[in-house]
C-alpha cells in the first residue's frame, strides 16, 4: 500500500520541523524530508545569536515571540538569556548605532543605549576602544549545534515521521496530490511545504516556480575551551561581529563574513580571506580572546530573497503547494513562524500576518 | 624563488621528500612543507637534536639518507623546506593553489600550481576501559618517543596491538633499555602464515622480522597470539593490564589474565591522514584493506581534481617502502602535467615497482583490519572521545536517540568539536552506528571536513590587523 500523507515537508530545519509539529497538533499527519540529517543547514550551523538588536525593524514584534519560544525550550536547545551588548569603535559607527536602534527600540525592542564605563563594569575584557554601546536584556544565544537532536526528538514523541539523507529530486501534481522522487522512492502527499532553506530555489524549481532566493555563505568559528572572557553576547555595530561564550568555555564568532560555494555543491567552503579579518575584529574587540585556538571553521547557507523578507504563505501558481523560508533572522524567528504557517496550512488565520511569497520584491513591502 | 611554485609537497615523510626531490630534479620550482623539524616523517623521524649521538637502525639509517638529499637540493636552492610549519587551510585560487600555513605564532600563504599531498597516517586506538590512564601510549606514538627521544616510554611496558608495529615497539623497547613485560596481539601465527607470500617479495624486511621475533624469543617475553587488552587499572599512572584471549571476530572470551606494568603502547592499524586531501576536493571512498576511509588516487597521485596529487600512507596505508616509489612517481606526474617531458619510461617503471611493494604494505595493512569483535573490548562507561569527555553509553544513547550519522552526533554531542577535530575518535563511532543501526561502514562517512586542519591561535590570524582595513559593507536592511 503506498504512504499517503497529507502534506510533505521539504527540509528538516527548524522551519520544516516547526510547522510539522504544529500541522500534527492540528490533526495533519505530516512527513517530514531532508536531504542531510535534521538541523544540519542553517538551522544547525548558524551561531545561535539571539539578538533583537540584529533584526529587521518589521520583524521585533516576530522576534520576540521567538526569543520567548526559545526561552520555553530551554536548557534542551543550550538556551542562555545573557543579554546582548553592540558596540562602535568610532563615530561613525556610534551613530549609525544610534540611529538603527532607536528604531528598534520604537518597534518594541527593550533596547538602551549604555554608558561606556556601564558597558567595562559588565564586560571589563571588552576593548577600551568601545566608544558607545547599546544594551538589550532579552538578549541571548541558544546551541544551534542542539537544533537536530532537539527536533528529532520532538517528531518522534509526536509520531511524526521524518526520513534523512532523503533528497528529493523531482516533484509531481496530479490528481491525487504531489509524487515527491526521493532517493527511498516516492512519496505521495496531498500538499507540499518547501522548507528548504538555502536550497529553496531548485526546490522550488521543480514545481516550475523560480522564486528569487539566493544562498548567502556564511562563516562561524568556535575556540577551544577559555577561561570565562565574556558574559554577555556581543556585536559590532557594523554586524560583522557576532560573539559569545559558551557554557563549556569555547568562544563562538560570526558576523556573516562570506565563503564560498553554493547548495547545489555541498555544504560550502570556509575561506581564509573572509576568515582572517572575522578572528582579527574579534580579537579587537576583546584582546584576550587571542590566546584562544580556533578548532573548527565552517558555512552555513542562509536564503535571501531581494527585500529581505521571510517567505511564509502559498507558492504562487501551484495549489496545495506552500513556502517557508526566513532570511534574516531565521533562527530567532523560526520557532514561531513556523507556527504561524501551520495554523494557514490548517485553515486557521495565523496570529500575526505572514509574507506572501508572490509579492513583488522590487517593491518594499508596506 | 619566485612568488608562485609550481609544486608545493605537504607532508616531508618518505612519499613527500621523494616527491619533492623527483619534482626538483625535473627543474620545477618545489616547497616542502612539514610539521617536523627534520625531514623523515613518522617512519623516518629523525631523533632530538638534544642527542648528540645514537645507535644506528635501519629506521635511523633511511630517514638520514633521506634528509641528506634532501639537504642537497635545499643547499643547491632547488627545494624550499619549510620545517616546524603546519597547513591549516587549502583553498583554490583561480588555476593556482593557496596554501595558509602556520608557523611561529604566525600565518602565511604561499601558492602553488600543484599540490602534492603526502599527508601519512594517523593511529587508531580501539578504547578499552582506562585506555586514558597517563602511562598508555599509541603504538606508533610509542614509535616518536623511541625514535625522537631514544626512549622507552617507562620501566615495565606491555606493548599490545594488530599487525608488525607491536613487535617493531617492543624490539625497540628492548634495545634502548627497557623491559617489555608482554606482547599481546589479536592476530594469530595463521593471519601471519597467510601474509608470508606476500612478504616474501621483501626478504630484507621479512628478516627484520624474524630478527624481532628472535629478540623477543631470547629474552623470554610472553607473546600472547590471539589476545588484546581489555582493561588498564591504575588511577593516576598505569599499575596492570588487564588480558584475555580473543575469537575469530576479536571479541574477548575465557578468563583475564593479569601484567604488572607502569606503561602501555596500544594500537590497533594506521588510518590515512584524508583532511587536508578533502579540503583540497578529493572524493573519498571507504576500502578497510586501505586502512578505512581514502581519497580516490590512481597510482602517479593524480585525482580528479586537477593539480592535486596525493601520495604515501595517506593516499592508503601501503607502508614506507611503498610510499618511497609513490612519492618519487607522484613527483614526476605533476611536473610531467606541467610540461615537463621525457618522463614517461621512468613513470612506468615506478609504477611496476610501486604494484610489488605495495603488495608487502598491504598485506600488513591487512592484519590491522578491524573486526567486528572489537567493540566488545569496551563498555558502557568507557571514554570514547576523549576530547569531550564522551562515554560509549552517552555515544550509543545519542544514536538510539535517533542521531545516525557522525555529523549528527558531532552536533549533538561535540563528539569531534574538540581540539582533535574527530581524528580519534571517529572510526570508533562510525563501528558504533554501523552495529546500532545495521549500516556498512562504508555507508557512514566522516563528518564534513573543515578548517582549520589544525588549531590555530586567534592571535596568529589577527596577526596585522588594521581596523581601518575592515571592509565596512552596506549596513543591514532596517
Amino acid at each position: 500500500m503506498k504512504d499517503q500523507y497529507d502534506i510533505a515537508v521539504i527540509g528538516g530545519g527548524i522551519m520544516g520541523c516547526g510547522a510539522a509539529l504544529r500541522m500534527a497538533q492540528g490533526g495533519m499527519r505530516p512527513v517530514v524530508l531532508d536531504l542531510g540529517d535534521l538541523g544540519q543547514g542553517a538551522s544547525g550551523v548558524n551561531a545561535g545569536t539571539l539578538s533583537l538588536q540584529i533584526k529587521r525593524v518589521k520583524l521585533i514584534p516576530y522576534a520576540l515571540r521567538g526569543h520567548e519560544m526559545w526561552e520555553e525550550m530551554g536548557d534542551a536547545v543550550g538556551f542562555r538569556k545573557t543579554g546582548g551588548f553592540t558596540v562602535a569603535f568610532n563615530s561613525r559607527e556610534a551613530e549609525l548605532l544610534h540611529e538603527r536602534q532607536t528604531l528598534k527600540a520604537a518597534a518594541g525592542a527593550p533596547i538602551e543605549f549604555v554608558s561606556v564605563e556601564t558597558l567595562r563594569k559588565a564586560e571589563p575584557n571588552l576593548s577600551q576602544k568601545v566608544q558607545a554601546a547599546s544594551f538589550c536584556a532579552e538578549d541571548g544565544y541558544a546551541n544551534a549545534s542542539l537544533t537536530g537532536q532537539y527536533y528529532r526528538a520532538k517528531l518522534r514523541a509526536a509520531g511524526i515521521p521524518y526520513r534523512e539523507r532523503c533528497a528529493v529530486t523531482a516533484i509531481t501534481q496530479g490528481a491525487q496530490g504531489f509524487t515527491l522522487e526521493t532517493v527511498d522512492g516516492p512519496v505521495h502527499a496531498t500538499r507540499v511545504l518547501l522548507a528548504a532553506g538555502g536550497w529553496l530555489q531548485p526546490v522550488a524549481q521543480m514545481l516550475g516556480v523560480d522564486l528569487p532566493v539566493q544562498a548567502r555563505v556564511n562563516t562561524v568559528s568556535v575556540t577551544d575551551r577559555m577561561p570565562p572572557i565574556m558574559s554577555h553576547v556581543i556585536g559590532h555595530a557594523t554586524g560583522l561581529l557576532t560573539m559569545k561564550q559558551k557554557t563549556n568555555g569555547t568562544v563562538l564568532v560570526g558576523g556573516g563574513w562570506q565563503g564560498r560555494g553554493t547548495p547545489q555543491t555541498g555544504r560550502g567552503n570556509v575561506t581564509a580571506e573572509s576568515l582572517l579579518p572575522n578572528l582579527a575584529l574579534a580579537q579587537f574587540a576583546v584582546p584576550a580572546l587571542g590566546d584562544a585556538r580556533v578548532l573548527r571553521s565552517w558555512t552555513g547557507f542562509e536564503a535571501n530573497v531581494p527585500d529581505f523578507y521571510p517567505l511564509a504563505g502559498a507558492l504562487p501558481g501551484v495549489p496545495d503547494a506552500f513556502v517557508l523560508g526566513c532570511v534574516r533572522g531565521g533562527y530567532t524567528i523560526g520557532p514561531y513562524i513556523s507556527q504561524l504557517m501551520g495554523d494557514f496550512i490548517l485553515g486557521r488565520e495565523p496570529e500575526m500576518p505572514l509574507f506572501d511569497p508572490g509579492r513583488d520584491f522590487e517593491k518594499a513591502l508596506t | 624563488m619566485s612568488d608562485i611554485y609550481d609544486i608545493a609537497v605537504l607532508g616531508a615523510g618518505p612519499a613527500g621528500t621523494n616527491a619533492a626531490l623527483s619534482a626538483a630534479r625535473t627543474g620545477k620550482t618545489v616547497l616542502l612543507i612539514d610539521e617536523q623539524p627534520a625531514a623523515g616523517g613518522q617512519v623516518w623521524r629523525a631523533k632530538s637534536k638534544s642527542i648528540f649521538s645514537a645507535p644506528e637502525t635501519p629506521e635511523s639509517r633511511a630517514g638520514d639518507t633521506l634528509r641528506t638529499r634532501l639537504v642537497a637540493a635545499t643547499t643547491q636552492g632547488t627545494i624550499d623546506h619549510l620545517g616546524d610549519t603546519r597547513l591549516w587551510q587549502v583553498e583554490r585560487e583561480g588555476n593556482l593553489w593557496a596554501l595558509h600555513l602556520l608557523s611561529d605564532g604566525k600565518v602565511a600563504k604561499r601558492t602553488a600550481r600543484a599540490l602534492v599531498l603526502a599527508s601519512g597516517a594517523r593511529e587508531f586506538v580501539q578504547p578499552v576501559p582506562g585506555w586514558t590512564t597517563p602511562g598508555v601510549l599509541g603504538l606508533a606514538g610509542a614509535t616518536a618517543l623511541l625514535k625522537s627521544e631514544q626512549t622507552p616510554p617507562g620501566m615495565t611496558t606491555v606493548v599490545s596491538g594488530t599487525g608488525p608495529l607491536a613487535f617493531y615497539v617492543a624490539s625497540e623497547i628492548r634495545r634502548l633499555g627497557g623491559t617489555v613485560v608482554a606482547v599481546v596481539t589479536p592476530n594469530r601465527r595463521r593471519d601471519w602464515l597467510r601474509a608470508l607470500p606476500a612478504m616474501l617479495c621483501r626478504p630484507k624486511l621479512l628478516l627484520r622480522g624474524a630478527w624481532w621475533m628472535a629478540d623477543l624469543l631470547l629474552g623470554r617475553v610472553p607473546v600472547l597470539w590471539g589476545h588484546t587488552v581489555t582493561s588498564v587499572t591504575g588511577q593516576h599512572a598505569v599499575s596492570a593490564v588487564e588480558v584475555q584471549a580473543v575469537d575469530h571476530v576479536w571479541a574477548p572470551q575465557g578468563a583475564a589474565q593479569y601484567f604488572r606494568a607502569d606503561s602501555l603502547c596500544l594500537g590497533h592499524g594506521l588510518i590515512p591522514a584524508i583532511e587536508a586531501a578533502q579540503l583540497a576536493g578529493a572524493k573519498i571512498y571507504h576500502e578497510p584493506a586501505l586502512g578505512g576511509w581514502v581519497p580516490v588516487a590512481k597510482t602517479d597521485g593524480s585525482t580528479d581534481v586537477t593539480g592535486l596529487y596525493l601520495c604515501g600512507d595517506g593516499a592508503g596505508i601501503r607502508g614506507a617502502d611503498a610510499a618511497e616509489i609513490q612519492g618519487t612517481l607522484a613527483g614526476l606526474k605533476a611536473a610531467s602535467d606541467l610540461g615537463v617531458e621525457g618522463l614517461a619510461e621512468e613513470m612506468r617503471a615506478l609504477t611496476r615497482a610501486h604494484a610489488a611493494l605495495s603488495r608487502f604494505g598491504q598485506a600488513m595493512t591487512a592484519l590491522s583490519i578491524p573486526r567486528s569483535g572489537m567493540v566488545q573490548w569496551s563498555t558502557a562507561q568507557t571514554i570514547t572521545c576523549r576530547c569531550e569527555n564522551l562515554t560509549r553509553a552517552t555515544i550509543e544513547a545519542e544514536i538510539s536517540a535517533g542521531a545516525t550519522s557522525t555529523n549528527a552526533l558531532k552536533s549533538g554531542l561535540r563528539a569531534g568539536m574538540g581540539p582533535c577535530g574527530g581524528k580519534f575518535c571517529q572510526t570508533a563511532i562510525a563501528q558504533m552506528i554501523a552495529r546500532k543501526t545495521a549500516v556498512a561502514l562504508a555507508d557512514i562517512p566522516p563528518p564534513t571536513p573543515r578548517p582549520p586542519l589544525r588549531p590555530v591561535p586567534v592571535s596568529a590570524m589577527a596577526e596585522g590587523f588594521d581596523y581601518h582595513d575592515l571592509p565596512i559593507p552596506k549596513p543591514a536592511p532596517l
